[in-house]
């Protein structure tokens, strides 16, 4: 059995898709957030160098990365331990051999993952345009506004993705995520530049 | 040699994996094998099944480490058929 389809056998068997899943969306939602309200910040306020820019996000990124590995990590350990606790009582057996006791050890660390790399993805494909002028490369418009129009299109996307898993009109879900994003961006216009 | 042909086992299990799941993954580890599950009984978190296996050699050993590797507990072994194979 390949590493995928283990992964998918043991989230089916805890039926923890929806969880990843959930936390895919959640912890996405939150790093395409934070680097639309940065930039937005930054672009507000006087000018900074595009390394200072690049290094404040940057670090919002991975602070979000490591915040969802360690905390999707730890709560979902004990959930899957309580589980795996209960399953013992039930079934009057210890399940350590069986894929339920590999599945409680395992679904912590594929979860954690899918939470800590949604939002360090999210943010690097925002953060994109801002890293490639850094390196040199000559975009057709501001790095900053095209970073925050990436940052729209993946808020947008999310909402799209909720959509479809609802059954409802992807389209509505999609420009509900994106008023969000322009509320936010409303409000961090009112309070912030100089 | 005596072979194991045909076995009923009487299964407990979690819901996950499912029926279909758990007949699929003893099939896979008995070479030829025909396996039905009959769910006889259901509780909150666990189920019962009759288990019958058929092929023409059974490894017995590697039936039960399957079973037990997707959360199943052999309860008793109800119906047992074998063969002597050995040539003359």
């Amino acid at each position: 059995m390949n590493i995928f389809r283990k992964a998918e056998f043991l989230l089916k068997i805890t039926r923890s898709q929806g969880i990843a899943r959930r936390y895919f969306v959640v912890n996405g939602f939150d790093g395409a957030l934070t680097m639309l309200g940065m930039i937005l910040g930054f672009q507000f306020s006087t000018s900074a160098p595009l390394s200072i820019t690049i290094n404040a996000c940057l670090g919002a990124a991975i602070a979000l990365a490591v915040s969802g590995v360690s905390s999707a990590y730890i709560s979902e350990l004990a959930e899957r331990q309580r589980a795996l606790a209960k399953l013992e009582k039930a079934m009057l057996e210890d399940l350590q051999e069986s894929a339920h006791s590999e599945a409680a050890r395992w679904v912590p660390m594929i979860i954690a993952l899918v939470n800590g790399s949604a939002p360090l993805f999210f943010s690097l494909v925002i953060l994109s345009p801002l890293l490639l002028t850094h390196a040199g490369v000559v975009l057709p418009i501001s790095p900053l506004f095209l970073s925050i129009i990436f940052a729209l299109i993946i808020i947008f996307l999310l909402g799209v993705f909720l959509g479809r898993i609802a059954g409802t009109s992807w389209v509505r879900s999609g420009l509900q995520t994106l008023l969000i994003a322009m509320t936010t961006s409303l409000l961090i216009f009112l309070f912030t530049g100089d | 040699m005596i072979a194991v042909k045909r076995v009923v086992l009487d299964v407990l299990k979690p819901h996950h994996p499912n029926a279909l799941e758990f007949c699929q993954a003893l099939s896979a580890v008995v070479e030829g094998s025909t396996v039905r599950v009959t769910v006889i009984g259901v509780d909150e978190k666990t189920e019962s099944l009759e288990v019958s296996v058929e092929a023409d050699v059974i490894d017995f050993d590697l039936l039960q480490a399957e079973i037990n590797k997707m959360g199943g507990a052999l309860h008793s072994i109800d119906e047992v058929e074998v063969k002597n194979e050995s040539s003359p």
